[in-house]
């Protein structure tokens, strides 16, 4: 029977039906892009021509004469430290989204599970947080800890977890009375169990989404954050300080200009990556975009992007 | 099973399983409303007693705070003796799991990413740990007419009807002492609803539990429940043995409802809706404003 057939296939679950997001062409070379600079971020430090810190080649040379892409002010090989400094932000910036997805996860569930004057608490402080502006706020975390790269990790999960806590209490709030969480707690499920079986599975990927659009503002706030001086401190590589660095010597172009492009690709590819995956995870905005059934309001929840963080 | 005393009026003669006294919900206003004003009912083990009524009338809100599910304004709520009690931030204990309710949208009564086996054996696994008779998903697959290799199906597979045999199924495995179904066939289609209504009423009378069937189809009540309550703005204005009922209404509200049911004779006949002016003279504190 064909019917029994079609019915016995895999189930259309969010995951499942990843594969999709491969036939938008921007997802592809999203993909591709965070790849090779998750690639180059691992393996850096074993094939880069020169050490980053070391001061041994002819100073301010351009790019083409004896380097790929020139020297800096103190001869230190720009592509050596472009590439070190993958390794130095990127695990950061994952680093810093998990943790501030983590915690928001937890206070936004709790908010939206306990309801009442939880809720209130909860809500109350995620407003207060959200309500600076995000990198005055980081600035004047990390400035009030003393400027170091971990700082301005600690500084960028301290303004970065409140949309996810936003998100997560909303999902939360429209699962905790179907019928289903109920008949779980019928069941005998605790509220923590039911929290975690019934509720989670469905905020995950929603979170997952979020995170990996948060990945591009990540490199953004602590290549920003260095770049100020608040973040990486020399001589680290770093291309926010890179960049930083180049303002000395406006006429050598390529101190600046590679670091610079390096933020934008990193921040791109993990734009193109999260605009896929949620149209993966929330068929509603693919059908917004081709304009066939656009009757239909969008039901989801629309998650924040912030594409313009300095 | 446990027993094969298949006569259920006659158990339900002796110790009811659901004692409700006083029953009061209130939902905060305004206006305030009250949905349920002091109800008090008996159910026995093995009966299947019906509770009918217009839309509003507060049926839900009764299976609701029955279960603790809803808040209760005042009133209390036994099964077997022990008081149930409401669904807060604890852990409900144990021996209340055999309080179970099936309900009335079943696109959303199973979690849409377990599996339909995973899920029925949610409930077998509190009927073993009460150390109550139960069985293995698949069984419970085939008892509520699916086929028993579906186990490792998940609920987007189903229709309507399907879900809802499978959260019945689960509702079930738990070996229910009561089992209260809020409208369980009314998200069904008609030739769905009698089979659907009729599987409930066998399955928990064989085990002897008490079965609150919710519904405003009243030609499907009337081919299940034992006897039937009638309820209108909060209140039980009528109860008796279904049949009774039928043949001999005495409430206003319980005529007008029968009056109500369509009936396939091919006269064209359209069923009667009370007007204003019956509704005033049953004593309705709550007359819905005209809209």
């Amino acid at each position: 029977m064909s019917l029994d057939g079609a019915l016995t296939r895999r189930p259309r679950g969010a995951w499942l039906r990843l594969p999709r997001v491969w036939r938008s062409p921007l997802a592809v070379v999203g993909a591709a892009i965070a790849v090779a600079w998750l690639v180059v971020a691992v393996s850096a430090p074993a094939w880069v021509p020169y050490p980053p810190d070391a001061q041994q080649l002819p100073r301010l040379s351009p790019p083409g004469e004896g380097t790929l892409l020139g020297t800096d002010a103190l001869g230190r090989d720009v592509f050596s430290r472009l590439m070190t400094g993958a390794s130095t932000t990127i695990p950061l910036a994952l680093g810093l989204v998990v943790a501030s997805a983590v915690i928001g996860v937890v206070v936004g569930a709790v908010a939206g599970w306990f309801g009442g004057w939880v809720d209130e608490a909860l809500m109350r402080l995620t407003d207060l947080v959200m309500a600076f502006p995000t990198v005055i706020l980081a600035m004047v975390v990390a400035a009030s800890l003393g400027p170091s790269l971990y700082n301005a990790v600690i500084a960028a999960v301290v303004v970065s977890w409140p949309q996810y806590a936003r998100v997560t209490r909303s999902l939360v709030l429209g699962l905790r009375t179907l019928n289903y969480v109920v008949a779980g707690r019928l069941l005998g499920r605790s509220p923590v169990t039911s929290l975690v079986v019934d509720v989670a599975p469905n905020v995950v990927g929603p979170v997952v989404v979020l995170a990996t659009l948060d990945v591009g503002a990540a490199v953004l706030l602590l290549s920003g954050l260095s770049f100020l001086g608040l973040g990486a401190q020399p001589p680290t590589a770093e291309w926010g300080s890179m960049i930083s660095g180049a303002l000395a010597n406006f006429d050598a172009w390529w101190i600046g200009t590679f670091p610079g492009l390096a933020i934008l690709t990193v921040v791109m590819a993990f734009n193109f990556l999260g605009d896929a995956l949620r149209d993966a995870v929330d068929p509603t905005s693919r059908t917004e975009r081709t304009a066939v059934g656009v009757a239909s309001a969008p039901q989801s929840v629309e998650l924040p992007v912030e594409e313009d963080r300095p | 099973m446990a027993s094969d005393d298949p006569a259920p009026t006659a158990a339900a003669e002796t110790a009811p399983v659901l004692v409700v006294d006083g029953l009061v919900v209130r939902y905060p206003g305004p206006p305030p409303v009250v949905a349920v004003d002091g109800v008090s009912l008996r159910i026995g083990a093995g009966e299947v007693v019906a509770l009918v009524g217009e839309s509003g009338c507060g049926k839900s809100s009764l299976a609701r705070a029955v279960m603790g599910v809803e808040r209760r304004a005042s009133g209390t709520v036994e099964v077997d003796g022990a008081p149930v009690a409401p669904l807060g931030l604890r852990r409900r204990p144990l021996a209340q799991t055999g309080v179970q309710m099936v309900f009335q949208d079943p696109s959303t009564s199973l979690n849409p990413r377990r599996s339909l086996g995973a899920q029925i054996d949610d409930g077998a696994a509190v009927a073993r740990a009460r150390g109550s008779a139960t069985a293995e998903p698949a069984v419970w697959l085939e008892r509520v007419g699916l086929d028993p290799a579906w186990t490792s199906r998940h609920p987007h597979q189903l229709s309507g009807g399907q879900k809802q045999r499978v959260a019945i199924a689960r509702a079930l495995a738990a070996a229910p002492r009561l089992l209260v179904a809020d409208e369980p066939i009314s998200a069904l289609d008609a030739s769905t609803q009698t089979a659907v209504a009729a599987l409930m009423r066998s399955l928990t009378t064989a085990v002897g539990a008490a079965l609150l069937f919710i519904s405003h189809d009243l030609s499907v009540v009337r081919r299940i429940a034992d006897s039937t309550l009638v309820m209108h703005a909060g209140r039980i204005v009528e109860s008796g043995p279904t049949e009774l009922l039928w043949d001999d209404p005495q409430h206003p509200y319980t005529r007008s409802l029968l009056g109500a049911v369509p009936v396939p004779d091919g006269a064209g006949r359209i069923p009667a809706a009370p007007t204003e002016a019956e509704r005033a003279t049953w004593g309705d504190p709550a007359v819905p404003e005209r809209a």
